[in-house]
């Protein structure tokens, strides 16, 4: 600095230079990427949404509807976690039931993934899931389910799915496997009421002590019986949601809130396997919805605001290290910060179904 | 009050350790956030957990410095600087307070009208000031992006002012916040 002081006046005016611009342009290449993973959540969420975006909508599972209700629990995991949700006594939830897809008005039997996001409590006890119907993640990285959604993307010229390049995707990534088993076998409900909707990422419980248990959780439907599928009106867009407010008036849908325990040899770390038989499940209570709104009431409005982000999570709770639960966090703020942007400056492209 | 502060050259030792802390503190809450926006890597979750609790320490340090600057004026600007210098070094002083201010502002309000709990250092959750709103979300959200440009740009502003005063004029002003005499 001494140095510079006393140098010729161009090499002073070259010393500021090159502090000023030097910061200047680390600040332009960390806003553009440097230091960044190959997928950043801006890519993740540009693929998501495709060439023409739906403005004003979640970028993936754009179409779906709010629930309210509550969580009965029996207490028998309080012994896992000190929290107040898992206590003997019920807490009130709002929460969001939804097709996967960045079409807010997709056919609802078209989608190939259903879910179920809730979320509970407010301020330190705010507790937050977004559950779906495979049990596991086919990869284990964001980057390797950027790829995967990229090989399962239709050919933007033909408008066709590649078989050779999905085939060549699954073939590379041979963690797939246990997704692609639950995949043949699975086939759709016809209820948004009887779909089973899992956690797919692991958590961990912390009770009062510090000891923590890793956990993957289900809403497991008490009524799985009436829900044949070809009963139900193809032609009809919306034929879940009608099926589902139905449903409704004839009394509340309820769900068994089961959790399976890792064992030792589990890693919480990878959600590409499932923990089948062989693992202690505790049930947590019961998952009961009492209403349902449309988007376009204003009691829908509610959980529209709401970005559920699966690591928003109590005290006696925690995430993972899993790398795809660490990324969905990011990958949702981008989508929420987009919606919002859209909602509050008016460029909403479409009405909600 | 006029009497001692006429001749003082120098900011107040408080004055400049609070300004060379806060200097680190929000340069780095500032490539935290350009970063943390971004990344979908595990450490995500930690880094957005620390901007949070920071972000509340600077808005509290903030309120410090104005404290400190009221209650102790800047040394006057050398007569070698022009007037319209002086009115510049002025406006873009109150600008970036006003920048220290808004940006901890509009980070805590988005985060309420998001419904997400701002936990400080996983110690208590600071309350809610704003109800949920998506719409409230969306201008907050982009205001504490444009906020977070214009603060960058008079940051960089203000250190080539500053150096152009030590290095080029060395006229005491840079001295004047580091504590050379």
């Amino acid at each position: 600095m001494a140095l510079l002081k006393d140098s010729p006046l161009a090499l002073r005016y070259a010393g500021i230079t090159v502090v000023v611009g030097g910061l200047g342009a680390l600040f332009f290449a960390i806003a553009n990427g440097l230091g960044q993973q190959p997928v950043t959540a801006q890519d993740f969420v540009d693929l998501q949404q495709g060439a023409s975006p739906h403005l004003g909508f979640r970028r993936a599972h754009a179409k779906g509807f709010c629930v309210a209700g509550e969580f009965v629990a029996n207490g028998e995991l309080s012994s896992f976690s000190s929290a107040g949700i898992f206590q003997n006594g019920a807490t009130p939830f709002l929460g969001r039931i939804s097709t996967a897809g960045n079409n807010p008005t997709a056919p609802d039997l078209a989608a190939p993934v259903r879910s179920l996001a809730l979320s509970f409590g407010s301020g330190s006890t705010r507790w937050q899931t977004a559950m779906n119907t495979p049990p596991v993640m086919p990869v284990r990285t964001p980057a390797d389910f950027h790829k995967q959604i990229v090989a399962l993307s239709p050919d933007p010229e033909t408008g066709e799915r590649d078989p050779a390049r999905i085939g060549a995707f699954f073939a590379e990534h041979p963690e797939t496997q246990a997704f692609l088993t639950w995949q043949a076998s699975y086939s759709p409900t016809g209820s948004f009421a009887t779909e089973r909707y899992h956690s797919i990422n692991a958590f961990y419980l912390i009770d009062a002590n510090g000891n923590r248990q890793a956990v993957r959780w289900a809403a497991v439907p008490v009524d799985s019986a009436t829900s044949d599928p070809a009963a139900l009106d193809t032609d009809n867009p919306d034929v879940l949601i009608h099926e589902f407010m139905a449903r409704l008036e004839h009394g509340p849908v309820e769900f068994n809130f089961n959790f399976t325990l890792a064992n030792a040899d589990d890693d919480p770390a990878d959600p590409t396997l499932l923990w089948g038989e062989g693992h202690q499940q505790v049930s947590a209570g019961t998952l009961i919805i009492h209403e349902a709104y449309m988007a376009s009431n204003e009691a829908g409005r509610n959980c529209d605001a709401l970005n559920f982000d699966p690591l928003i999570l109590p005290k006696g709770m925690a995430a993972t290290q899993d790398q795809i639960l660490r990324a969905r966090s990011a990958a949702y703020a981008e989508s929420y910060r987009r919606r919002a942007r859209e909602n509050a400056f008016n460029q909403r492209t479409e009405a909600q179904p | 009050m006029s009497q001692s502060l006429a001749t003082s050259t120098h900011y107040t030792r408080a004055a400049r350790i609070m300004h060379w802390a806060m200097a680190f503190l929000l340069l780095s809450l500032l490539f935290a956030g350009l970063s943390m926006v971004q990344s979908l890597a595990p450490w995500h979750l930690t880094l957005l957990g620390l901007h949070k609790s920071f972000g509340v320490i600077a808005l509290i340090g903030v309120v410090i410095r104005l404290v400190i600057r009221l209650r102790n004026p800047a040394p006057a600007l050398p007569a070698s600087v022009p007037a319209w210098q002086q009115r510049i070094a002025r406006v873009s002083h109150i600008l970036l307070y006003a920048a220290m201010f808004a940006m901890p502002i509009t980070g805590y309000l988005m985060q309420n009208a998001a419904g997400r709990p701002i936990v400080f250092f996983d110690l208590f959750v600071l309350p809610a000031l704003l109800p949920i709103s998506l719409p409230l979300y969306g201008i907050l959200r982009e205001l504490h992006g444009l906020i977070a440009l214009g603060f960058i740009l008079l940051i960089l502003v203000h250190i080539g002012a500053a150096l152009h005063h030590g290095w080029v004029k060395r006229d005491g002003v840079l001295n004047s916040m580091t504590g050379k005499e």
